[in-house]
Protein backbone atom coordinates (compact mmCIF):
# COMPACT_ATOMS: atom_id res chain seq x y z
CA UNK A 1 0.00 0.00 0.00
CA UNK A 2 1.10 3.83 -0.73
CA UNK A 3 -0.19 6.36 1.33
CA UNK A 4 0.51 8.96 -1.07
CA UNK A 5 -1.99 6.87 -3.96
CA UNK A 6 -4.45 6.47 -1.29
CA UNK A 7 -4.84 9.60 -0.33
CA UNK A 8 -4.88 11.19 -3.84
CA UNK A 9 -7.23 8.33 -4.96
CA UNK A 10 -9.53 9.29 -2.28
CA UNK A 11 -9.28 13.20 -3.03
CA UNK A 12 -10.29 12.21 -6.48
CA UNK A 13 -13.00 10.15 -5.87
CA UNK A 14 -14.70 12.36 -2.84
CA UNK A 15 -16.86 14.62 -4.96
CA UNK A 16 -18.69 11.14 -6.54
CA UNK A 17 -18.82 9.99 -2.72
CA UNK A 18 -20.39 13.43 -1.58
CA UNK A 19 -22.79 13.32 -4.19
CA UNK A 20 -23.83 9.29 -3.77
CA UNK A 21 -24.29 9.80 0.20
CA UNK A 22 -26.53 12.83 -0.44
CA UNK A 23 -28.77 11.39 -2.77
CA UNK A 24 -28.94 7.90 -1.13
CA UNK A 25 -29.83 9.83 2.05
CA UNK A 26 -32.10 12.23 0.58
CA UNK A 27 -33.90 8.51 -0.76
CA UNK A 28 -34.20 7.37 2.64
CA UNK A 29 -35.81 10.69 4.21
CA UNK A 30 -38.63 10.65 1.63
CA UNK A 31 -38.85 6.90 1.61
CA UNK A 32 -39.38 7.03 5.64
CA UNK A 33 -41.00 10.42 6.26
CA UNK A 34 -43.81 8.82 4.03
CA UNK A 35 -44.52 5.79 6.52
CA UNK A 36 -46.79 7.80 8.77
CA UNK A 37 -49.53 8.24 6.06
CA UNK A 38 -49.50 4.51 4.96
CA UNK A 39 -49.16 3.06 8.41
CA UNK A 40 -52.88 4.93 8.79
CA UNK A 41 -54.18 2.78 5.75
CA UNK A 42 -51.45 -0.51 6.56
CA UNK A 43 -54.27 -2.45 6.83
CA UNK A 44 -56.24 -1.54 4.26
CA UNK A 45 -53.09 -1.31 2.13
CA UNK A 46 -52.07 -4.97 3.15
CA UNK A 47 -55.60 -5.97 2.73
CA UNK A 48 -55.40 -4.55 -1.21
CA UNK A 49 -51.91 -6.12 -1.40
CA UNK A 50 -52.84 -9.39 -0.76
CA UNK A 51 -55.09 -9.18 -3.78
CA UNK A 52 -52.32 -8.50 -6.31
CA UNK A 53 -50.83 -11.83 -7.97
CA UNK A 54 -48.26 -13.10 -6.02
CA UNK A 55 -46.21 -12.57 -8.94
CA UNK A 56 -46.60 -9.03 -9.02
CA UNK A 57 -46.06 -8.92 -5.43
CA UNK A 58 -42.81 -11.01 -5.88
CA UNK A 59 -41.54 -8.76 -8.67
CA UNK A 60 -41.58 -5.94 -6.35
CA UNK A 61 -39.67 -7.96 -3.49
CA UNK A 62 -43.00 -7.37 -1.64
CA UNK A 63 -44.41 -11.04 -0.84
CA UNK A 64 -45.45 -11.18 3.03
CA UNK A 65 -44.15 -7.29 3.94
CA UNK A 66 -46.44 -6.55 6.84
CA UNK A 67 -46.26 -2.17 5.45
CA UNK A 68 -47.75 -1.56 9.03
CA UNK A 69 -44.10 -2.16 10.88
CA UNK A 70 -42.10 0.15 10.46
CA UNK A 71 -39.41 -2.23 9.31
CA UNK A 72 -41.71 -4.05 6.95
CA UNK A 73 -41.93 -0.76 5.21
CA UNK A 74 -38.25 0.36 5.77
CA UNK A 75 -37.28 -2.96 3.94
CA UNK A 76 -39.19 -2.28 0.90
CA UNK A 77 -37.78 1.31 0.58
CA UNK A 78 -34.00 -0.42 1.36
CA UNK A 79 -34.45 -2.07 -2.02
CA UNK A 80 -34.32 1.27 -3.69
CA UNK A 81 -31.12 2.01 -1.41
CA UNK A 82 -29.44 -1.54 -2.53
CA UNK A 83 -29.83 -0.86 -6.29
CA UNK A 84 -28.36 2.73 -5.58
CA UNK A 85 -25.56 1.54 -3.34
CA UNK A 86 -24.98 -1.27 -6.02
CA UNK A 87 -24.52 0.91 -9.12
CA UNK A 88 -22.23 3.17 -6.89
CA UNK A 89 -19.96 0.34 -5.82
CA UNK A 90 -19.90 -0.76 -9.31
CA UNK A 91 -19.15 2.24 -10.68
CA UNK A 92 -16.27 2.62 -8.82
CA UNK A 93 -15.20 -1.02 -9.29
CA UNK A 94 -15.39 -0.62 -13.19
CA UNK A 95 -13.01 3.12 -13.05
CA UNK A 96 -10.80 1.81 -10.65
CA UNK A 97 -8.39 0.83 -13.12
CA UNK A 98 -9.93 1.50 -16.37
CA UNK A 99 -10.18 5.29 -16.11
CA UNK A 100 -6.13 5.52 -16.03
CA UNK A 101 -6.01 3.40 -19.23
CA UNK A 102 -9.07 5.71 -20.88
CA UNK A 103 -7.28 8.70 -19.83
CA UNK A 104 -4.00 7.37 -20.56
CA UNK A 105 -2.67 8.09 -16.68
CA UNK A 106 -1.59 4.70 -16.17
CA UNK A 107 1.85 5.47 -18.03
CA UNK A 108 2.51 8.56 -15.57
CA UNK A 109 1.33 6.23 -12.86
CA UNK A 110 2.90 3.25 -13.21
CA UNK A 111 6.29 4.37 -14.43
CA UNK A 112 6.75 5.71 -10.84
CA UNK A 113 8.82 3.11 -8.53
CA UNK A 114 5.64 0.90 -6.99
CA UNK A 115 4.63 -2.37 -8.04
CA UNK A 116 1.23 -3.28 -9.32
CA UNK A 117 0.19 -5.22 -6.45
CA UNK A 118 0.87 -2.15 -4.09
CA UNK A 119 -1.29 0.75 -6.81
CA UNK A 120 -4.59 -2.00 -6.58
CA UNK A 121 -4.32 -2.40 -3.03
CA UNK A 122 -3.90 1.68 -2.63
CA UNK A 123 -6.71 1.91 -4.72
CA UNK A 124 -9.09 -0.53 -3.27
CA UNK A 125 -8.84 0.95 0.20
CA UNK A 126 -9.26 4.43 -1.27
CA UNK A 127 -12.91 2.80 -2.89
CA UNK A 128 -13.28 1.22 0.23
CA UNK A 129 -13.23 4.48 1.95
CA UNK A 130 -15.20 6.06 -0.25
CA UNK A 131 -17.65 3.27 0.22
CA UNK A 132 -17.64 3.16 4.05
CA UNK A 133 -18.45 7.03 4.15
CA UNK A 134 -21.61 6.44 2.22
CA UNK A 135 -22.04 3.73 4.39
CA UNK A 136 -22.20 5.41 7.32
CA UNK A 137 -24.26 8.27 5.95
CA UNK A 138 -26.63 5.09 5.06
CA UNK A 139 -26.43 4.15 8.56
CA UNK A 140 -27.28 7.76 10.48
CA UNK A 141 -29.65 8.78 8.38
CA UNK A 142 -31.30 5.44 8.33
CA UNK A 143 -31.70 5.40 12.00
CA UNK A 144 -32.39 9.05 12.39
CA UNK A 145 -34.88 8.99 10.08
CA UNK A 146 -36.48 5.88 11.33
CA UNK A 147 -36.39 7.12 14.94
CA UNK A 148 -37.97 10.25 13.67
CA UNK A 149 -40.88 8.88 11.71
CA UNK A 150 -42.23 5.64 13.28
CA UNK A 151 -44.59 7.06 15.61
CA UNK A 152 -45.42 5.15 18.13
CA UNK A 153 -44.22 1.90 16.73
CA UNK A 154 -41.44 -0.02 17.53
CA UNK A 155 -39.06 -2.03 16.03
CA UNK A 156 -36.71 -4.40 16.28
CA UNK A 157 -33.36 -3.76 16.60
CA UNK A 158 -31.46 -6.97 15.65
CA UNK A 159 -33.45 -7.26 12.13
CA UNK A 160 -32.12 -3.42 11.37
CA UNK A 161 -28.62 -3.81 12.88
CA UNK A 162 -28.13 -6.53 10.52
CA UNK A 163 -29.74 -4.92 7.52
CA UNK A 164 -27.82 -2.03 7.57
CA UNK A 165 -24.75 -3.82 7.85
CA UNK A 166 -25.24 -6.37 4.94
CA UNK A 167 -24.81 -2.84 2.83
CA UNK A 168 -21.06 -3.45 3.53
CA UNK A 169 -20.47 -7.15 1.62
CA UNK A 170 -23.21 -6.44 -0.57
CA UNK A 171 -21.17 -3.40 -2.18
CA UNK A 172 -18.15 -5.06 -1.72
CA UNK A 173 -19.44 -8.32 -4.30
CA UNK A 174 -20.56 -4.92 -6.74
CA UNK A 175 -16.72 -3.17 -6.17
CA UNK A 176 -15.12 -6.62 -7.13
CA UNK A 177 -16.96 -8.27 -9.94
CA UNK A 178 -16.93 -4.64 -11.29
CA UNK A 179 -13.54 -4.00 -11.01
CA UNK A 180 -12.38 -7.85 -12.08
CA UNK A 181 -15.20 -7.63 -15.18
CA UNK A 182 -13.10 -3.74 -15.86
CA UNK A 183 -9.80 -6.37 -15.62
CA UNK A 184 -10.93 -8.97 -18.21
CA UNK A 185 -12.13 -6.70 -20.98
CA UNK A 186 -9.49 -5.20 -23.06
CA UNK A 187 -11.32 -1.52 -22.55
CA UNK A 188 -13.82 0.62 -21.31
CA UNK A 189 -14.90 3.38 -23.29
CA UNK A 190 -17.87 4.28 -20.69
CA UNK A 191 -18.02 3.01 -17.31
CA UNK A 192 -21.77 4.45 -16.38
CA UNK A 193 -23.61 1.88 -18.76
CA UNK A 194 -21.23 -1.41 -17.29
CA UNK A 195 -22.38 -0.16 -13.73
CA UNK A 196 -25.85 0.11 -14.61
CA UNK A 197 -25.85 -3.42 -16.53
CA UNK A 198 -24.12 -5.02 -13.83
CA UNK A 199 -26.31 -3.45 -10.82
CA UNK A 200 -29.67 -3.38 -12.70
CA UNK A 201 -29.16 -7.10 -14.15
CA UNK A 202 -28.64 -8.42 -10.96
CA UNK A 203 -31.87 -6.74 -9.52
CA UNK A 204 -33.92 -7.85 -12.56
CA UNK A 205 -32.55 -11.46 -11.97
CA UNK A 206 -33.95 -11.29 -8.28
CA UNK A 207 -37.23 -10.23 -9.38
CA UNK A 208 -37.31 -12.63 -11.82
CA UNK A 209 -35.93 -15.09 -9.89
CA UNK A 210 -38.75 -14.13 -7.41
CA UNK A 211 -41.86 -13.94 -10.24
CA UNK A 212 -40.70 -17.48 -11.19
CA UNK A 213 -39.96 -19.30 -8.13
CA UNK A 214 -36.82 -20.03 -9.79
CA UNK A 215 -34.12 -21.19 -7.23
CA UNK A 216 -31.53 -21.09 -9.52
CA UNK A 217 -31.41 -17.67 -10.05
CA UNK A 218 -30.96 -16.47 -6.42
CA UNK A 219 -27.53 -18.29 -5.81
CA UNK A 220 -26.36 -15.61 -8.55
CA UNK A 221 -27.32 -12.12 -7.73
CA UNK A 222 -26.74 -10.24 -4.60
CA UNK A 223 -30.17 -8.78 -4.08
CA UNK A 224 -31.38 -12.27 -2.72
CA UNK A 225 -28.46 -13.15 -0.61
CA UNK A 226 -28.75 -9.80 0.95
CA UNK A 227 -32.68 -9.87 0.44
CA UNK A 228 -34.06 -7.12 2.95
CA UNK A 229 -37.66 -9.02 3.23
CA UNK A 230 -35.53 -11.71 4.30
CA UNK A 231 -33.30 -10.23 6.88
CA UNK A 232 -36.36 -8.47 8.83
CA UNK A 233 -39.06 -11.41 8.83
CA UNK A 234 -35.72 -13.57 10.34
CA UNK A 235 -33.56 -11.34 12.03
CA UNK A 236 -30.50 -13.15 10.58
CA UNK A 237 -28.98 -13.31 7.39
CA UNK A 238 -29.65 -16.15 4.57
CA UNK A 239 -26.27 -17.91 5.93
CA UNK A 240 -25.65 -19.89 2.51
CA UNK A 241 -26.56 -17.30 -0.13
CA UNK A 242 -24.11 -14.96 1.75
CA UNK A 243 -21.68 -17.13 1.40
CA UNK A 244 -21.64 -16.81 -2.39
CA UNK A 245 -21.76 -13.71 -2.12
CA UNK A 246 -18.28 -13.59 0.30
CA UNK A 247 -16.51 -16.18 -2.05
CA UNK A 248 -17.71 -14.16 -5.13
CA UNK A 249 -15.94 -11.31 -3.32
CA UNK A 250 -12.83 -13.23 -3.17
CA UNK A 251 -12.47 -14.98 -6.41
CA UNK A 252 -12.57 -11.44 -7.98
CA UNK A 253 -10.46 -9.91 -5.63
CA UNK A 254 -7.73 -12.79 -6.36
CA UNK A 255 -8.16 -12.66 -10.02
CA UNK A 256 -7.46 -8.88 -10.14
CA UNK A 257 -4.43 -9.15 -8.58
CA UNK A 258 -3.58 -11.72 -11.16
CA UNK A 259 -5.07 -10.00 -13.61
CA UNK A 260 -3.71 -6.54 -13.25
CA UNK A 261 -0.29 -8.06 -12.33
CA UNK A 262 -0.34 -9.37 -15.95
CA UNK A 263 -1.55 -6.51 -17.77
CA UNK A 264 -0.15 -4.47 -21.13
CA UNK A 265 -1.04 -1.31 -20.32
CA UNK A 266 -2.64 0.17 -23.56
CA UNK A 267 -0.28 3.07 -25.52
CA UNK A 268 -2.04 6.35 -26.24
CA UNK A 269 -0.40 6.48 -29.65
CA UNK B 1 28.96 -1.30 -18.19
CA UNK B 2 25.75 -1.19 -20.03
CA UNK B 3 23.12 -0.17 -18.42
CA UNK B 4 20.61 -1.54 -20.36
CA UNK B 5 21.09 -4.67 -21.56
CA UNK B 6 18.05 -6.25 -24.28
CA UNK B 7 18.34 -9.79 -24.95
CA UNK B 8 16.08 -11.44 -28.23
CA UNK B 9 13.36 -9.07 -26.96
CA UNK B 10 10.08 -9.78 -28.80
CA UNK B 11 6.50 -8.69 -28.25
CA UNK B 12 3.46 -9.68 -29.94
CA UNK B 13 0.09 -7.93 -28.95
CA UNK B 14 -2.01 -10.97 -30.32
CA UNK B 15 -1.16 -11.59 -33.26
CA UNK B 16 -0.27 -7.98 -33.97
CA UNK B 17 3.93 -7.44 -34.46
CA UNK B 18 5.46 -5.17 -31.71
CA UNK B 19 9.13 -6.09 -31.98
CA UNK B 20 10.91 -9.33 -32.93
CA UNK B 21 14.10 -10.32 -31.35
CA UNK B 22 15.31 -7.09 -30.44
CA UNK B 23 19.07 -7.04 -29.03
CA UNK B 24 20.99 -3.87 -27.83
CA UNK B 25 23.14 -2.43 -25.16
CA UNK B 26 23.33 0.68 -23.79
CA UNK B 27 26.56 1.89 -21.66
CA UNK B 28 26.52 3.70 -18.71
CA UNK B 29 26.90 7.88 -19.54
CA UNK B 30 25.95 7.80 -23.36
CA UNK B 31 23.01 9.27 -25.37
CA UNK B 32 21.58 6.49 -27.48
CA UNK B 33 19.42 7.18 -30.04
CA UNK B 34 16.85 4.96 -31.16
CA UNK B 35 15.29 5.69 -34.27
CA UNK B 36 12.77 4.49 -36.89
CA UNK B 37 9.07 5.20 -38.24
CA UNK B 38 6.44 5.27 -36.62
CA UNK B 39 4.85 1.58 -36.18
CA UNK B 40 8.31 0.57 -35.87
CA UNK B 41 8.80 -0.60 -32.34
CA UNK B 42 9.77 2.27 -30.60
CA UNK B 43 7.24 3.03 -28.13
CA UNK B 44 7.17 -1.13 -27.66
CA UNK B 45 10.42 -1.34 -26.83
CA UNK B 46 10.30 1.38 -24.47
CA UNK B 47 7.44 0.22 -22.64
CA UNK B 48 8.83 -3.08 -22.35
CA UNK B 49 11.85 -1.63 -20.56
CA UNK B 50 9.25 -0.16 -18.08
CA UNK B 51 7.46 -2.83 -17.79
CA UNK B 52 4.69 -1.47 -18.99
CA UNK B 53 3.73 -3.86 -20.85
CA UNK B 54 5.00 -7.91 -20.77
CA UNK B 55 7.51 -9.43 -23.37
CA UNK B 56 6.28 -12.61 -25.45
CA UNK B 57 9.87 -13.75 -25.29
CA UNK B 58 13.29 -12.74 -24.53
CA UNK B 59 14.72 -10.62 -21.00
CA UNK B 60 15.62 -7.15 -20.56
CA UNK B 61 18.05 -6.33 -17.60
CA UNK B 62 18.33 -2.22 -16.45
CA UNK B 63 21.44 -1.37 -14.18
CA UNK B 64 22.14 -5.40 -14.39
CA UNK B 65 18.53 -6.58 -13.13
CA UNK B 66 15.42 -8.06 -14.15
CA UNK B 67 12.89 -5.07 -15.51
CA UNK B 68 10.06 -6.81 -14.97
CA UNK B 69 10.90 -8.46 -11.67
CA UNK B 70 12.80 -5.28 -10.37
CA UNK B 71 10.47 -3.08 -11.88
CA UNK B 72 9.67 -0.98 -8.66
CA UNK B 73 12.67 -0.68 -7.72
CA UNK B 74 14.47 0.52 -10.59
CA UNK B 75 12.26 2.72 -11.40
CA UNK B 76 13.30 4.76 -8.65
CA UNK B 77 16.35 5.86 -10.91
CA UNK B 78 14.51 5.87 -13.97
CA UNK B 79 12.83 9.37 -15.42
CA UNK B 80 10.59 8.70 -18.62
CA UNK B 81 8.88 11.27 -20.91
CA UNK B 82 6.56 9.60 -23.02
CA UNK B 83 5.47 11.20 -26.89
CA UNK B 84 1.95 12.03 -25.83
CA UNK B 85 1.53 13.54 -22.42
CA UNK B 86 -1.73 12.77 -19.84
CA UNK B 87 -2.22 13.80 -16.77
CA UNK B 88 -5.25 14.66 -14.00
CA UNK B 89 -6.99 17.09 -15.97
CA UNK B 90 -8.53 18.05 -12.77
CA UNK B 91 -5.15 18.81 -10.90
CA UNK B 92 -2.65 21.63 -10.61
CA UNK B 93 0.27 21.57 -12.05
CA UNK B 94 2.38 21.87 -8.80
CA UNK B 95 -0.07 19.26 -7.28
CA UNK B 96 1.12 17.08 -10.11
CA UNK B 97 4.72 17.70 -9.54
CA UNK B 98 3.90 17.22 -5.57
CA UNK B 99 2.43 13.92 -6.57
CA UNK B 100 4.80 12.59 -8.56
CA UNK B 101 8.14 13.68 -6.11
CA UNK B 102 6.23 12.00 -3.11
CA UNK B 103 7.00 8.38 -5.16
CA UNK B 104 10.33 8.90 -4.40
CA UNK B 105 12.68 8.66 -1.09
CA UNK B 106 14.47 11.98 -1.45
CA UNK B 107 13.29 15.56 -1.49
CA UNK B 108 12.83 16.84 -4.75
CA UNK B 109 11.24 20.57 -4.08
CA UNK B 110 14.21 22.07 -5.07
CA UNK B 111 14.67 20.40 -8.17
CA UNK B 112 11.20 20.96 -8.83
CA UNK B 113 11.54 24.32 -8.96
CA UNK B 114 14.69 24.74 -10.22
CA UNK B 115 13.26 22.91 -13.24
CA UNK B 116 9.53 24.36 -13.46
CA UNK B 117 11.06 28.22 -13.52
CA UNK B 118 13.17 26.73 -16.34
CA UNK B 119 10.88 25.24 -18.09
CA UNK B 120 8.67 28.45 -17.49
CA UNK B 121 5.51 26.47 -15.89
CA UNK B 122 2.56 28.13 -14.45
CA UNK B 123 2.47 26.09 -11.69
CA UNK B 124 -1.04 26.98 -10.49
CA UNK B 125 -2.95 26.28 -13.51
CA UNK B 126 -5.10 23.44 -14.13
CA UNK B 127 -3.54 20.89 -16.69
CA UNK B 128 -6.66 20.72 -18.31
CA UNK B 129 -6.17 24.43 -19.32
CA UNK B 130 -3.03 23.59 -20.11
CA UNK B 131 -1.87 23.85 -24.08
CA UNK B 132 -0.23 20.71 -24.96
CA UNK B 133 2.86 22.30 -25.37
CA UNK B 134 2.86 23.56 -21.76
CA UNK B 135 1.71 19.79 -20.91
CA UNK B 136 4.78 18.79 -22.52
CA UNK B 137 6.76 20.56 -20.53
CA UNK B 138 4.75 19.23 -17.23
CA UNK B 139 5.95 15.91 -18.63
CA UNK B 140 9.91 17.23 -18.66
CA UNK B 141 10.10 18.04 -15.13
CA UNK B 142 8.01 15.50 -13.68
CA UNK B 143 10.29 13.46 -15.66
CA UNK B 144 13.50 14.99 -14.33
CA UNK B 145 12.32 16.47 -10.91
CA UNK B 146 14.05 13.07 -8.80
CA UNK B 147 17.37 13.29 -10.49
CA UNK B 148 17.20 9.76 -12.56
CA UNK B 149 20.04 7.99 -13.31
CA UNK B 150 18.11 6.58 -16.70
CA UNK B 151 16.29 8.69 -18.80
CA UNK B 152 13.52 7.20 -21.27
CA UNK B 153 12.72 9.70 -24.08
CA UNK B 154 10.07 8.82 -26.48
CA UNK B 155 9.87 11.18 -29.38
CA UNK B 156 10.15 14.30 -26.59
CA UNK B 157 9.95 17.29 -28.86
CA UNK B 158 6.61 16.81 -30.56
CA UNK B 159 4.59 19.84 -29.64
CA UNK B 160 7.39 22.16 -28.26
CA UNK B 161 7.98 25.26 -29.85
CA UNK B 162 12.01 25.66 -31.55
CA UNK B 163 13.30 27.60 -28.33
CA UNK B 164 11.60 24.94 -26.00
CA UNK B 165 13.28 22.52 -27.61
CA UNK B 166 16.79 24.52 -27.98
CA UNK B 167 16.42 24.61 -23.63
CA UNK B 168 15.12 21.15 -23.60
CA UNK B 169 17.88 19.73 -25.51
CA UNK B 170 20.50 21.76 -23.41
CA UNK B 171 19.08 20.63 -20.42
CA UNK B 172 18.88 17.05 -21.07
CA UNK B 173 22.99 17.37 -21.85
CA UNK B 174 23.33 18.89 -18.80
CA UNK B 175 21.87 15.89 -16.88
CA UNK B 176 24.06 13.44 -19.54
CA UNK B 177 27.39 15.84 -18.59
CA UNK B 178 26.56 14.55 -14.93
CA UNK B 179 26.22 11.24 -15.58
CA UNK B 180 22.98 10.70 -16.86
CA UNK B 181 22.33 7.77 -19.45
CA UNK B 182 19.61 8.54 -22.14
CA UNK B 183 17.35 6.30 -23.83
CA UNK B 184 16.26 8.47 -26.82
CA UNK B 185 13.65 7.44 -29.40
CA UNK B 186 12.82 9.92 -32.23
CA UNK B 187 12.43 9.97 -35.83
CA UNK B 188 13.42 13.46 -36.76
CA UNK B 189 17.01 12.32 -37.85
CA UNK B 190 18.43 15.77 -37.24
CA UNK B 191 18.14 15.83 -33.07
CA UNK B 192 19.44 12.24 -33.11
CA UNK B 193 22.37 12.99 -35.27
CA UNK B 194 22.81 16.47 -32.75
CA UNK B 195 22.64 14.66 -29.18
CA UNK B 196 23.51 10.75 -29.62
CA UNK B 197 26.97 8.90 -29.67
CA UNK B 198 25.28 5.65 -30.91
CA UNK B 199 22.33 4.87 -32.62
CA UNK B 200 20.18 1.62 -33.26
CA UNK B 201 17.60 1.67 -36.42
CA UNK B 202 14.81 -0.19 -35.79
CA UNK B 203 12.39 -1.41 -39.07
CA UNK B 204 9.28 -2.94 -38.92
CA UNK B 205 10.18 -4.14 -35.43
CA UNK B 206 13.61 -6.00 -36.04
CA UNK B 207 17.03 -3.71 -35.22
CA UNK B 208 18.36 -3.37 -38.77
CA UNK B 209 21.93 -1.52 -37.28
CA UNK B 210 23.05 -0.59 -34.02
CA UNK B 211 26.44 1.72 -34.69
CA UNK B 212 28.20 4.93 -33.81
CA UNK B 213 26.89 7.80 -35.48
CA UNK B 214 30.50 8.69 -36.51
CA UNK B 215 31.21 5.03 -38.04
CA UNK B 216 27.87 5.08 -39.47
CA UNK B 217 28.42 8.17 -41.96
CA UNK B 218 32.44 7.17 -42.15
CA UNK B 219 31.61 3.45 -43.27
CA UNK B 220 28.36 4.46 -45.69
CA UNK B 221 27.84 6.39 -48.28
CA UNK B 222 29.88 9.44 -49.56
CA UNK B 223 28.05 12.23 -51.41
CA UNK B 224 29.62 13.41 -53.96
CA UNK B 225 28.91 16.28 -56.31
CA UNK B 226 31.12 17.24 -59.35
CA UNK B 227 30.67 20.63 -61.15
CA UNK B 228 31.91 20.82 -64.57
CA UNK B 229 31.45 22.51 -68.06
CA UNK B 230 31.28 19.38 -70.25
CA UNK B 231 30.49 15.82 -68.32
CA UNK B 232 29.30 13.10 -69.44
CA UNK B 233 27.14 11.41 -66.33
CA UNK B 234 27.98 7.62 -67.73
CA UNK B 235 31.39 7.70 -65.90
CA UNK B 236 29.96 7.79 -63.02
CA UNK B 237 28.46 4.45 -64.04
CA UNK B 238 30.59 2.10 -61.59
CA UNK B 239 29.78 -0.28 -59.10
CA UNK B 240 28.86 0.98 -55.72
CA UNK B 241 27.27 4.33 -57.48
CA UNK B 242 23.59 4.78 -56.49
CA UNK B 243 21.56 7.81 -56.90
CA UNK B 244 23.05 9.04 -59.99
CA UNK B 245 21.57 12.30 -60.76
CA UNK B 246 22.75 15.21 -63.45
CA UNK B 247 21.50 18.72 -64.20
CA UNK B 248 22.72 22.04 -65.32
CA UNK B 249 26.32 20.58 -65.31
CA UNK B 250 26.15 19.16 -62.03
CA UNK B 251 26.62 15.30 -60.87
CA UNK B 252 25.53 14.32 -57.91
CA UNK B 253 24.97 10.88 -56.27
CA UNK B 254 25.80 8.39 -53.23
CA UNK B 255 29.10 6.22 -53.31
CA UNK B 256 29.95 3.42 -51.22
CA UNK B 257 33.28 1.32 -51.78
CA UNK B 258 37.06 2.61 -52.44
CA UNK B 259 37.37 6.44 -52.78
CA UNK B 260 39.97 6.22 -55.05
CA UNK B 261 38.29 4.67 -57.65
CA UNK B 262 35.67 7.43 -57.89
CA UNK B 263 38.87 10.03 -57.54
CA UNK B 264 40.83 8.53 -60.38
CA UNK B 265 37.21 8.97 -62.52
CA UNK B 266 37.51 12.67 -61.13
CA UNK B 267 41.32 13.05 -61.93
CA UNK B 268 40.51 12.57 -65.57
CA UNK B 269 38.35 15.40 -66.84
CA UNK B 270 38.40 19.06 -66.09
CA UNK B 271 35.83 20.01 -62.97
CA UNK B 272 35.60 23.41 -61.79
CA UNK B 273 33.89 22.19 -58.83
CA UNK B 274 34.27 18.81 -56.19
CA UNK B 275 32.46 17.87 -52.72
CA UNK B 276 32.70 15.09 -51.39
CA UNK B 277 30.57 14.49 -48.25
CA UNK B 278 29.66 12.30 -45.20
CA UNK B 279 25.74 11.93 -45.87
CA UNK B 280 23.35 12.98 -42.87
CA UNK B 281 21.87 10.36 -41.06
CA UNK B 282 18.66 10.91 -42.87
CA UNK B 283 20.21 9.56 -46.01
CA UNK B 284 21.82 6.79 -44.19
CA UNK B 285 18.39 6.20 -42.60
CA UNK B 286 16.60 6.34 -45.86
CA UNK B 287 18.70 3.76 -47.10
CA UNK B 288 18.09 1.15 -44.74
CA UNK B 289 14.39 1.93 -45.37
CA UNK B 290 14.53 1.69 -49.42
Amino acid sequence: MSTNILKQEFKMGLRSVVTWSVSVAALIMVFVSLFSSFAQDAALLNEMMSNFPDELLAAFGMSGVDLSTILGYFSLAFLFVQVCLAIQAANYGFSMVSVEEREWTADFLLTKPVGRRQILTSKLLAALGGLLITDIVVWTSSLLFINLFKGDAGYEARSLLLLLLSIVPFQLVFLAVGLVISLLVRRIRSVTPYAMALAFGMYVLSAFGDMLGDVALEKITPFKHFEPNYIVQHAAYDVPLVLISLSAIVISLLGSYILYARRDIPSAV
Amino acid sequence: MSVIEVNHLTKYYGKARGIIDVSLQVHEGEIFGFIGPNGAGKSTTIRLLLSLIHPTGGTATIFGKDCIRYGPELRREIGYLPSEVFYYERMKVIDLLKYSASFYDKDCTRRLHELSELMELELHRRIEDLSYGNKKKVGIVQGLLHGPKLLFLDEPTAGLDPLMQREFFQLIREENQRGVTVFFSSHILGEVQRMCNRVGIIKEGRMVEIADIQTLQQNNYKKVRVAADVLDVTRFGLPGVTNLEHNNGVVRFFYKGDINTVMRRIGEITVSDVTVEEPTLEEIFMHYYE
